[in-house]
Order: C-alpha cells, then structure tokens, then sequence
C-alpha cells in the first residue's frame, strides 16, 4: 500500500462533511430533544457522559483507599468508626464500579454508538427500549446515591449473606439500584441480539460482520442469560431483609452458600460482559492501526462466543474456601481451565495481526498494545486462583484484588480508553492531539502497574484485601501502590483533558481519519442522524487494500478504480479467424 | 453519497421520498419491510422470555434445594394449600391462554370484534386469577400461615380472631378499579362516545369477574378449610403416633466411656457423659451413637412440622413463587388493557399484528409458570 | 430478508391457526391436568415427582408448540427459547448437588430446653475441674 500516492484517473469515495441539519448532535436542539431523543447516537452520548460520571465519583474513592492505606494505621480515617467508614467506601467503590461503570461501559456507551452505523441500519430494533435502557441507568445511579447519601453500605459489592441480611445499613436501597441497573444491562443485551439477527445489510452475512459485534453479541448472550438470575438472588436477599423468608439464614435451615451460588452464578458471567465488549475492540484497533487483515477471523469470533458459554460453567471458583463439598471444588477448577483457552487464542491472533503490519503508533494503538500486556497478566494470574490449591492460600488476599483489576483496569478500561479515543472522532467529528493522547497513554501505563504490580507480592505474601489497617511489613509496598494511583490518577487526567480540548479546539475530522475499512467509516464524522441514506455496499470489514492515505487533506479515502465503459483500446482480431 | 460533497439536494429528498406508500404508518422507520419488523419484535419478545425463565429459576432452586433436604416439611405442608382451588385456577389460566391464542388469530385474519371478545376473555380469566389468590393469601394470613420471620400458626388454635379484615385490604384497589371503570362506562354512555363505550364496556365486565373469583373462592374455602385441618391434624397425629422402630443393639461405647468417666481426671470424658445424659433427656425418643448397629429403620420421626424453621421456610418459598406470578400477571393484565384498547382502535392487521403475538407470548409464558407451580406446590404427597 | 418459517397461503409472514386446532390442544391440557390431580391421590412413594413433572411437562410441550406458535416458527427462535431451560438445569444441578453435599440436617437439638441446659452444661466441666 503506497503512502500518500493515489492512482489517478481513480475515483475517490470519500463522504466529506456533514451540515448542521445532518450532524445528529446539531439536528436538533435544546434539552427536550436529547431527553426524548431516539436516535440511538445520542442515547451513546448520554451514556458515555453517565458512566464517566460513575467512574469519577468511584475514582475518587479508590483514591480515598489508598490514601488511608498509606499507613498501616490507616492515614485518612481516625477514630472508633474509621473502619466502619473505610468499610462503606471499598463497597461502593467496588459496586459503582461495577455497577455503573463497568458492566455498560463499552456496550452501552460505545455499542450503542456503533451496533448500528457498523450494520449500515438506521436505529437499533427497539428505540425505545433503548432509551428506557438509559433512563433506567440513571434511576439505578439515584439508587446509588442515595444509599450512600442514607446509612451507607459496608458489605463490599458482593452482598453476601448473613452480614448483609442483618447489618443496618442500606442495604435495600442499593440492592434496588443494582436490580434497576440489572434491566438496564438485559434490554440493552436484548436489542443488540435483535439488531445484529435481523438488521444486517444484504451482503453481510454472519462471518462478514466486523469482529467488535460478534463480541457484542456475544456479551449480550451472557447479558440476557444471567442478569435475571442477580435480579431474582437481589430480590430474595431484599426478602430476607425485610420478611426474613429464611432462605439464606441457618436459623431456618437456609444456608448463606446457596446465596453465594446464586450470586455467583450471575457475577462470573459478568465478568465476561466486561471484558469481552474490551476483546472486540481490540480486534478491531489492531487490525485498523496495523493496517493488516486480522489474522484467524473464525477464531476470534467462535472464540467469544465460546467464553459467553464456558463462563457460565465455572462460577463456583470465587467459593473455594467457602464451604462447598470438596467434589464441587474439584469440578470448578477443572471446568476453570478450559476458559482461559479462547482468551488465549486470541491474544495469539492479536499478535499475529500485528507481526509484518504496517504499524501506525497511534493513541488507540498504543492503548491496544498496553492492553496485550496488561490483560496477558491479568488472565495468567487468574490461572494462579483458579488452581485449586493455590486459591486456598492466594483467596481474599491483595493477589485477588490484583488479578481483577489488572484485568478490569488494565484489560476493560484500558481498552475503552483505546475505543474512546479511536473512535472519538467519528463521534464528535474533532480530531485531539497525537501527543497529549499517547502520553496520557504512557502515563496510565506506568501508574497502573505501579499501583497494581506490588499488590500481587502483597497479596502472595499474605496481605488479606478489604482490612483497612495491616502489619508494618506490608508498608512499603502499600506506599509504591498508593503513589503509582497518584500516578494513574494524573494519566487519566491528562486524557480527559486532552479529550475535551478536541471538542472545543480540535480539528475537523474526515470521515476515515484511521484508514478503516468497517462501515462505520464510510458515513461522515459525525454521521448524520439518519446514519446512512441507502444501505452501504458491503466488503470485507479486514481488507485495506483499497484504502490510502491522501497526503493533502490528511484521510484515508476508499479508492474505486475507474470503470471504463467503452473499451479505450481496440481489441485484437481472433486469431482462431484465420486469415492474417 | 449522502454528503454535502456528493449530491447534497438529492440526499435529503431521496431520504424524504422514502417515506410514502412503501412505509405504511405501522412500519417503524428504522425497518424495511413489515415482515422484518415483525421477526425482529418475536426475537425480541422470545429473548425476553428466556430472562423470564433465568429470572424465575433462581426461586424453581430454592424450592429443589429446600424440597430435597426437607421433604417432610414439604409433604406436611402442602395440605395447607387448596387443591381444588389450585386445580381451579390452573383451569382458568388454560382458558385464557386459550382465548389469548384465538385473540392472536383474530388479529391475523382481522376478525376485529372477535380480537376485542377474546381480549376480554383473557382480562376477565385473569382477574378470575387473581380474585382466587386473594381469598388463598388473606386466608392463609389470618391463620398465621406466613414467610419464616412472621410465621405464628398455631395448631391448637387454627383460626384465631384477626384483627385485620386482609381480604377487605386486598380487594380495596380492586373495588376502586371496578368503581372507575364503570364511572367511564356510565360517561361514555352519556356522552355517546362510541370509542370509550366499546372499550369501557369490555374492561368492566373483566374488573368485576374479579369478584367473580373472590366468590368462588370463599365457596370452595369454606367447603374445604375444616376439611384441610381435619386431616392436617390427622397427619401430625400419624406422624407423632408412629415412634421410631431403633433398638440400640451395641452400646458398647457407652460402657467404655462411663469407664473412663470414673476418673475424676477424665473431666472430658465426663461432661461428654453429661451432654449425652441431657441430650438422652431432652430427646423424646432414643439416641443413636456413633458405630452403633441398629436393627430396625427409622420409619417416622415425632416431630411438629408446623414450626418457623419449617412449615415458616415452606410458605416463604410459596408467597415468594406465587407472589412474583401474581406480579406478572398484573403487568400482563397491563399490557392486555393496552391491546383491548388498541384493538377497538383497529389498529391490528395481517401485516402488523406483533403487539397481540408478542403479549400473548408473555401470557402464555405466565401459564406455562402456573403448569410448574401448581404440581410443585399443591399436589405433594 | 429471510423467508418466515411457515405462512399461510395469502398471508405474507401470518399463521392463523385454526380454531378446531386450539380447541383440541385446550381439551388435552383439561384432560392433563384431570390426570396430574388425580395421580396425586395415589401413593407411588419417590416416583411421584417424576410423573408429576413429566405431565407437567407435556402440557408445557402443548402450549409452547401450538398455543406459542413454536411449531411453525423459525428454529432460531425455538433454540433460542429452549436453551434457557439448559442454562436453568445447569445452575439447578450443580447448586442442589453442592447443597446435598455440604448441608447435613440443619436442626439443632430442640429450642427452650437446649437453651436450659446450654448454660450448666458450660459450667460442669469447670465444676468438675
């Protein structure tokens, strides 16, 4: 692929720009058309918003953490209650997170942008489902709020029985929230499965789909599979609270194990809907910034939805030590084993990809790389807890508290940030800087493994997680974690910084400001609100060799050779004629 | 293509033409064809009846779990539940479900006024329904039949005086209802608004059929409930009266251990003696040691069902299921007001009668439940 | 797009199915469940859940197949529908395997007199020291 060189006499497609009229955050204004609207674009929009929001309160909690742990006293909270407040605040660090930022981060945020302009259709299949999604977000965060705002929540984010049947705070208020937020995730499940079986375009079948939405289908298999059993676990938890039906209490014969099943049973699945959204970006950031075909496109895609089966198989490995019967255990930990596979495979592919491509050390590029190296740490020490004999010793320490957010940090947010700033033109049609975009990289890069690295050795050494005083031995690693958060504190700032210096000063963005071939490029930066006039040609969504750069007005451009109609040479007589 | 750069005049009126004879007012903008619409909305129905189904199989598990580990607080308490009445409204739900399903096909060959009937039938089941559940709930509450925390049933004093009238409670909004709608009918009437006449007239006879079920309810009630703690107590009588068929063949442990306890050093060996002199005491029946032979099976163990701990767990599990299918069919008895509505609208034809298919999809799904429950809960033996 | 399952001749995706039709499945599910109250006065001992939910389940087979359309409708959304009930089983299985396992008879010894007796039973073996 030449650089900067088209050949001439081609023809150029290339959408340009849209007008005020068109641009679907300009076509039409106030409050109202926003709170009302059912252009699914918007609905992104206001979900992104959302979730950074969540992510920003529960951002500064995490920090209110390591503050405290600064010492093995503990340095921000004193007092007879201190453990009590740190108690509520590793809760709704962990739930915030979870609950509303992670679980609808890519999916609702960016798929919602996306599902549709990558299918060439004009809206998701429910519209107004979609937008009930997002107002039911949003109830399921007042929830939040107010249990924070009324007597807290001290059981950590898993709820489990009988602490959380009997303590005093406010348990019910959150677990409404979560049961809220539970909805949310399955109508948003929902209508992507829809949208991607019956809204494709005429030409792409299943395996001519780009690889970001079989991983969003595959989450909202899991989405709509196991987020009604958390509804139904909540609900009973919320009976036990209020009318004590006895399920979960040994006073009547019940047993806080079955709430850990329960619970569970939806909560590892989940931790697929978090990362598996985070794979299929990768997939597709690799592929455009190296400019090369992904390679194993039938792997990556069987491969998610592999993972959204095989997770539902594994959930009782967070209950080794729980008090399960021993064959169970045994049972978890080989069924373990085979999930980790299909996340290998595809950091295999990813690399793959990479190798003799023409890499481009973009922003997103830079994140996808992070990511390889981040989540391969992650996924490996997930090997480590789910051994069996190594989780007696390595569970509720700091290694498990690493492992996650290596994976949900390093792997989903990571690659969120990647998707962000990939397609964040597209989105808002303003192009941010190279260099503030890859140091903030960079920077988030380096304070996250500050932080989180040391917390493996802490954890192997013995640190158990959710205490909020500890032995002096520990200090010092406590100390590098707490100032790599600083660190990874001051990354994410720079990024946000950099992201809305794009919306106020930024350059106008072309349509393919990244050389993709997916169809989401080929509408303007932003689309119009109607995404596309007619359903747009279908090629494959790997193949660039159509695609160049054009030097002068910096784009990549889709080239279609000239049709000639008539033919310019005449053609030579038929030999088989005979006479010469 | 549809760009300024491009041909800008045409975009926007080629998109605008779209929009006529091709795009009937049914067929959403965003779908090419009715049939797409259609297959994308039963997609969407079928999903979200498989999170019915994960969300109600959290409780089916408590229920296996509990049913497995204490079949005989199950066995003894199921003779609290009605099973004429559970027979009766398993009946009535296949009728409605029935008459759901003639109402889709009315919708797809335009039988219009046959779609408002069966429509009507299936509120009316519904309410039917739910009159027999009032009657089943505000009974079992006056007998202290209640989820574990709040269980107070007395077996010598079945039906003490209750305070609060809970039927009256239960049937206070439904009373409202049935006085609302026949406000409408009797407006509409007035005014002669054809429109509001045709649907309030429908709406009325379902509010009121809710009655109906209050009152075969206490008919069947009444004829059984002496019945039903008759033969309650003759169970807990069969199971006090039949003692456990256990001889203690060797109990040489016990020997060794009085041996070892004569030593005043052995203070260990002596208070275990002691545990089991209280444990022997307070048991009403023999103890059985650990390595000992026993010749016989135990056929029946004297114990009272009727305690917080069981017969409490027993209801909570019942009021749980029951009370959340109740709760659905109140939201389908929703959405069916919503159809009755738009069918005397006309809105429905052959090309775009999704509404009527996907509600009836809920309600069969909410029958299908009711299959389930009413052989797992009513008729254990 | 892709053809609807089953449609009837002059309807485009529509499938009207006969009244005779749901009447007869509408009489099986009567006679049905005739059957399941009756069989619960009969003492077949531990076979009784079995029978219970095998009519149980025919009739669930019934509705689904005629009165839900699953019969003429695409086999997506039949497997679709269908494998939940796989996903239940796998979570019933696994959840009361575990329970059976780890979960002996939960009663104590009898409430009011243990709590008596609780409180000496302590003080003996110092008693006796």
């Amino acid at each position: 692929m030449s650089a900067g060189s088209i050949p001439s006499g081609d023809q150029i497609k290339d959408p340009g720009y849209p007008t005020a009229s068109e641009n679907y955050l300009t076509n039409s204004k106030g409050v109202l058309s926003w709170l009302f609207t059912l252009d699914h674009k918007r609905i992104g929009v206001m979900y992104l918003i959302g979730v950074m929001t969540a992510f920003f309160a529960a951002g500064l909690l995490a920090l209110l953490i390591r503050l405290h742990l600064f010492r093995p006293d503990g340095a921000v909270f004193t007092g007879p209650e201190a453990n009590n407040w740190y108690n509520q605040v590793f809760t709704l660090h962990g739930a915030i997170m979870v609950f509303l930022f992670i679980i609808p981060s890519i999916p609702a945020a960016l798929g919602n942008f996306l599902v549709p302009v990558m299918l060439g259709a004009k809206d998701v299949a429910f519209p107004r489902l979609n937008l009930s999604s997002f107002y039911l977000w949003i109830f399921g965060a007042i929830f939040f709020v107010s249990a924070l705002m009324a007597s807290g929540l001290d059981t950590g984010w898993t709820f489990y029985t009988p602490y959380s049947t009997t303590t005093d705070t406010s348990v019910i208020l959150a677990t409404s929230g979560a049961f809220i937020l539970g909805f949310s995730s399955i109508f948003t499940g929902l209508n992507f499965i829809v949208t991607i079986n019956t809204m494709r375009p005429p030409g792409m079948t299943w395996f001519r789909m780009p690889l970001f939405l079989w991983a969003t289908y595959a989450t909202s298999i899991i989405q709509v599979l196991a987020t009604p059993v958390l509804g139904i676990t909540l609900l009973l938890l919320i009976a036990e609270r209020v009318m004590h039906i006895g399920i979960f209490d040994p006073e009547f014969n019940g047993d806080p194990v079955t709430f850990q099943h329960f619970f569970w049973f939806y909560s590892h699945p989940a931790v697929y809907i978090m990362i598996l959204p985070a794979f299929g970006v990768i997939s597709d950031l690799i592929s455009v910034h190296s400019h090369k075909r992904i390679f194993g496109y039938r792997f990556i895609a069987y491969s998610s939805i592999a993972i959204a089966l095989l997770g539902f198989l594994v959930w009782g490995h967070h209950m080794f030590t729980a008090g399960m019967g021993p064959m169970t255990t045994i049972i978890f930990s080989a069924l373990t084993f085979t999930v980790s596979v299909p996340s290998a495979i595809k950091v295999f592919n990813w690399l793959a990809t990479m190798y003799k491509g023409s890499i481009s050390l973009t922003t997103p590029m830079c994140f996808a790389i992070a990511f390889i190296f981040l989540f391969t740490i992650g996924g490996l020490t997930g090997l480590h807890l789910g051994t069996l004999a190594t989780d007696m010793h390595l569970h509720d320490t700091y290694f498990v508290v690493a492992h996650f957010h290596y994976v949900m940090v390093g792997g989903t947010l990571v690659s969120f940030l990647g998707a962000l700033f990939h397609w964040w033109p597209k989105m808002f049609g303003k192009m941010y800087s190279e260099f503030g975009g890859r140091l903030s990289a960079l920077i988030i890069f380096l304070g996250f493994n500050l932080t989180f690295l040391p917390q493996f050795v802490l954890g192997s050494r013995g640190m158990p997680r959710r205490y909020a005083t500890y032995d002096p031995e520990f200090q010092t690693l406590h100390q590098v974690s707490t100032l790599g958060t600083l660190l990874l504190g001051v990354g994410l700032l720079v990024a946000l910084v950099v992201l809305i210096r794009s919306l106020l000063k930024g350059e106008r963005a072309p349509a393919n400001p990244w050389g993709g071939a997916t169809l989401e490029w080929q509408c303007t930066s932003p689309p119009p609100f109607y995404n596309f006039d007619r359903p747009p040609a279908v090629g494959d969504p790997y193949d660039f060799s159509d695609i160049f750069w054009d030097t002068e007005n910096e784009r990549y451009v889709t080239v279609v050779p000239e049709r000639k109609t008539v033919p310019t040479e005449k053609p030579e007589p038929a030999h088989a004629e005979g006479t010469h | 293509m549809s760009t300024i750069e491009a041909a800008a005049e045409n975009a926007h009126d080629a998109h605008g033409q779209h929009h006529d004879h091709d795009h009937p007012s049914f067929l959403a903008h965003h779908f090419d064809t009715p049939e797409q619409q259609f297959d994308s909305g039963k997609l969407g129905i079928w999903l979200f009846l498989v999170t019915e189904i994960l969300f109600f199989s959290g409780m089916f598990c408590a229920y296996a779990i509990f049913r497995m580990l204490r079949p005989d607080v199950f066995e003894g308490c199921s003779q609290f539940l009605n099973t004429k009445l559970g027979a009766i409204n398993t009946g009535v739900l296949l009728f409605s479900s029935l008459t759901m399903a003639w109402a889709v096909r009315c919708s797809q060959v335009k039988q219009d006024r046959g779609l408002v009937g069966m429509l009507a039938a299936t509120l009316s089941c519904a309410m039917i329904f739910l009159g027999v559940k009032a009657i089943e709930y505000s009974h079992k509450w006056e007998m202290g039949l209640l989820p574990a925390g709040m269980f107070f049933y007395d077996p010598a004093n079945p039906h003490p005086e209750s305070h609060t009238n809970y039927l009256f409670y239960i049937c206070l909004p439904f009373m409202i209802l049935l006085g609302g709608v026949v406000i409408w009918l009797l407006t509409s009437l007035v005014t002669k608004n054809r429109f509001h006449i045709q649907c309030a007239m429908p709406l009325t006879v379902a509010a009121a059929c809710f009655f109906v079920g209050i009152g075969l309810g206490m008919v069947l009630e009444s004829g059984d409930s002496e019945h039903v703690s008759d033969s309650h107590h003759s169970e807990v009588d069969h199971l006090a009266g039949n003692s456990p068929q256990v001889t203690m063949i060797n109990s040489g442990d016990t020997e060794v251990l009085e041996r070892l306890a004569a030593d005043a050093t052995n203070s260990g060996a002596k208070s275990e003696l002691t545990a089991r002199q209280r444990q022997f005491e307070t048991a009403g029946t023999t103890i059985v040691q650990e390595g000992d032979d026993i010749a016989g099976a135990i056929v029946s163990v004297e114990e009272n069902v009727m305690t917080k701990r069981k017969a409490g767990v027993f209801f909570s599990i019942y009021y749980c299921m029951t009370g959340v299918h109740a709760i659905h069919i109140l939201v389908g008895i929703g959405f069916l007001v919503w159809l009755l509505v738009r069918a005397v609208r006309k809105d429905f034809n052959p090309q775009y009668f999704g509404p009527v298919d996907y509600v009836g999809l809920y309600w069969h799904l909410v029958d299908l439940i009711w299959i389930y429950l009413f052989p797992l809960l009513y008729l254990i033996r | 797009m892709s053809a609807h399952g089953d449609s009837k001749d002059g309807y485009d995706f529509a499938h009207p199915i006969p009244v005779p039709m749901l009447l007869a499945v509408f009489g099986a599910l009567v006679v049905l469940t005739i059957i399941t109250v009756a069989q619960a006065s009969f003492d077949i001992g531990s076979l009784d859940i079995v029978v219970v939910m095998v009519i149980a389940t025919i009739k669930a087979a019934l509705v689904m197949a005629f009165f839900m359309h699953m019969a003429y409708d695409k086999p997506f959304n039949v497997i679709v529908f269908l494998s939940s009930f796989a996903f239940v089983a796998l979570f019933l299985i696994f959840t009361m395997s575990d329970s059976s396992q780890t979960s002996p008879d939960f009663e104590p010894v009898i409430e009011e007199a243990a709590t008596e007796m609780a409180s000496p039973a302590v003080e003996a073996p110092a008693a006796s020291e």
